[in-house]
């Protein structure tokens, strides 16, 4: 301050701690400092929180390591703010420390850390994580094949359950819901009309296209009606109807009842002394056996409808002549074929849908995980048992 | 307390607050302030608002009227940044525990360690398996949430909602559906927290054991008249109040005479 004051002299005292290595970032810095004979000194500023522990750690543990003293000293006089990840800071720095068998001291006369390593010993949790059980491949294996058969046990037994719902609900019509029905019927039946009879009509437009592209040479113009109300009826309006009924309702089956299963809806029903398959899985699926062989209808319907608009624009043949031709081609052996074809996808879609809602267990992934394979299996169940459609049908005929 | 030169900046401030779902008036033209460091407790009867209260002081609801102020900014008309880093300061048990239910227990906490934190994967672990021991899930680290009891679930959930030591912590009943030596842990637990990180803490609760435990100061919700009928430190409020509602909160468990015996409940006030 005063001007004849002599100023002190820096250049005569050697710097005994000069610091081998200081950084600072955000709201924490050290400085890392000899102290003879090989041993350290780490000073830690300001705060040790969870901001600025990857920092702390990050630089400071292979720049210890690097230099394996014999001795550590970890100074803490100007530090702020301490907490546990502090304290995970410190166990790394001593981890460190015991692998090149060093010591490790703490010079806290603040006392900051004492309250959270009295409390916090993060030692017993060092032990690196116990690998979930099952993580062998033959395990896997094994676990799968056991899924597998009690996935199958289920389907079967669920089958069996419905069934004996079915004959309770003949039997005792009043256990019945059929309000429940009537709300299904309406979800999957007159909310599913206008998706089914716009994808008729468009399929049933480009079958006629396409046909006609073949027929025309023939000058066989006339048997594209034929063509599309036969495989409209028999074949494309079933299949393509229950297509759309499993992605749009057996899809919400799933989820629905899923979601009951996981917060235990489903096992309050059961103790109210309710059949949960009788009060959940038999309304949906009375609902669907109604309504899918009306929306077959329909889109039979609406496919002639679409092969008629291509007829009469590009083929040259009058709206009579397209009917007539399409209604002498569907017998009502066709017809009534087709519905039952029907029903029977709809009692696979339903069926399904409950079913994969039933075995929903866990979180909300799994609600999502009976969705999707709502709709997978019963496409596939759908198909498969159209197959066999085909296969009796030729032997039928 | 208002007023006094001494006492320091409050971290939350609610002023003539008012909050609606709909046309339906919860809680109508409010105003407190929690100081720093202190352990300030909700009471008040079952659907009174309290959760209502909680959702809108971290910002998940915004009020209808009013301005909430906490940690010095106005989460009421904040925009997007500063609304994040009020984020980043505070920790939430959520009523009904909130746990991710396709993770883990041990990765619904790393959640927000690692999304806040560069650590290496050993040492996220290892504060995984420091917070679960806090609340006595020791081991628990592989467990998916559905396979946990109503109690555990909780306490998972205060576990990851203590993952980054907040500045501010908001608890939804901590310790309902916990038994009375787990509850006292819980109680614990929050008052290491409160001592020795400074963490405000702001609880939901019924117990009146962990309100005498732990609280500092209380308001009292009411469903009648939507606002608070009582405020003070929670032995004032046993022992002052005049309002009846609030007597009976607080005497409604068996006292030492047996025939006065009047079965306590959560939601019986
Ligand atoms: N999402 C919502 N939409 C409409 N009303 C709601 C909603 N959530 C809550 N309410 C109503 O707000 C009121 C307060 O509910 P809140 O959940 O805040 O009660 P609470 O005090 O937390 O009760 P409890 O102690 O039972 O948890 C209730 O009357 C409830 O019906
Ligand atoms: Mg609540």
């Amino acid at each position: 301050m005063s001007e004849n004051h002599a100023p002190p002299d820096l250049t005569l005292k050697p710097l005994p701690n000069a610091a081998l290595k200081s950084e600072k970032q955000g709201d924490v810095s050290f400085e890392i400092t000899e102290a003879g004979n090989g041993d350290l000194r780490v000073a830690i500023n300001d705060r040790m929180d969870h901001k600025t522990s990857a920092f702390l750690i990050k630089s400071l543990c292979p720049e210890i390591r690097r230099r394996s003293p014999k001795n550590l000293t970890l100074v803490l006089d100007h530090l702020t703010y301490f907490d546990d990840y502090g304290a995970l800071v410190i166990n790394e720095l001593q981890q460190v420390l015991n692998q090149n068998k060093g010591a490790f001291k703490i010079d806290d006369p603040l006392r900051m850390t004492d309250n959270i390593l009295s409390f916090v010993d993060l030692k017993d949790f060092e032990r690196t994580g116990s690998s979930k059980p099952g993580d062998h491949w033959v395990e896997h294996i094994g676990q799968g094949a056991l899924d597998y058969l009690k996935a199958i046990r289920t389907m079967v037994s669920f089958v069996g359950s419905v069934f004996l719902s079915f004959m309770h609900a003949a039997i005792h019509s009043k256990s019945l819901r059929f309000g429940d029905i009537l709300v299904e019927m309406e979800k999957t039946g007159v909310n599913a009309l206008p998706i089914v009879s716009l994808i008729s009509f468009l399929l049933g437009l480009v079958m006629a296209f396409m046909s006609s592209l073949q027929l025309k040479q023939f000058g066989a113009n006339i048997y594209v009606a034929s063509l599309v109300a036969l495989a409209m009826v028999s074949e494309l309006g079933p299949i393509m109807t229950a297509i759309v009924v499993a992605g749009r309702s057996g899809s919400a089956f799933a989820a629905e009842i899923g979601t009951m299963k996981i917060y235990e809806e489903v096992d309050a029903l059961s103790t109210m002394g309710f059949d949960p398959v009788l009060f959940l899985a038999v309304p949906r699926m009375i609902a669907s056996m109604v309504v899918v062989p009306l929306l077959t209808i329909f889109s039979g319907v609406f496919g002639i409808l679409g092969g008629l608009s291509v007829g009469v624009s590009m083929l040259d043949l009058t709206a009579s002549s397209y009917l007539s031709q399409s209604l002498d081609i569907l017998s009502l052996f066709e017809i009534s074929w087709s519905l039952t074809k029907s029903i029977v996808f709809a009692a696979i879609i339903s069926w399904v849908g409950c079913l994969r809602g039933f075995q929903a267990k866990g979180g909300a992934d799994a609600v999502g995980n009976a969705a999707t394979s709502a709709v997978v299996t019963s496409i596939f169940l759908i198909i498969l048992s159209d197959s066999f459609f085909a296969i009796l049908r030729s032997y039928l005929w | 307390m208002v007023g006094n030169p001494m006492a320091p900046e409050p971290i939350i401030r609610v002023t003539n607050f008012t909050a609606r779902y709909g046309e339906n008036i919860i809680l109508k033209d409010i105003s407190f302030e929690v100081s720093p460091g202190e352990v300030f407790i909700i009471l008040g009867g079952s659907g009174c608002g309290k959760s209502t209260l909680l959702r809108h002081l971290i910002g998940l609801n915004r009020p209808f009227a009013g301005t909430i102020r906490v940690d010095g900014i106005d989460i009421s008309s904040c925009g997007d940044n500063a609304f994040q880093d009020f984020l980043k300061n505070i920790g939430v048990l959520f009523q009904s525990s909130a746990l991710i239910g396709a993770m883990t227990l041990g990765e619904n906490i790393a959640l927000p360690i690692l999304e806040y934190t560069s650590l290496p994967q050993n040492a996220v672990d290892k504060m995984v398996r420091l917070k679960l021991h806090m609340v006595d899930l020791d081991g628990y680290e592989n467990r998916l949430p559905s396979e946990l009891s109503g109690g555990m679930k909780k306490r998972a959930g205060l576990a990851r909602a203590i993952a980054l030591n907040p500045k501010i912590l908001f608890l939804d009943e901590p310790s309902a559906g916990l038994d009375p030596i787990t509850s006292a842990e819980i109680d614990e637990l929050v008052l290491h927290i409160n001592r020795n990180m400074n963490t405000t803490i702001v609880i939901v609760t019924h117990d009146l054991d962990s309100i005498f435990r732990i609280g500092q100061r209380a308001i009292m919700l009411d469903k009648e008249t939507r606002g608070i009928i009582a405020e003070g430190r929670p032995t004032d409020l046993k022992t002052n109040s005049s309002h009846p509602m609030v007597r009976k909160f607080f005497n409604s468990r068996p006292t030492a005479e047996p025939e006065s015996f009047i079965p306590s409940s959560d939601h019986d006030i």
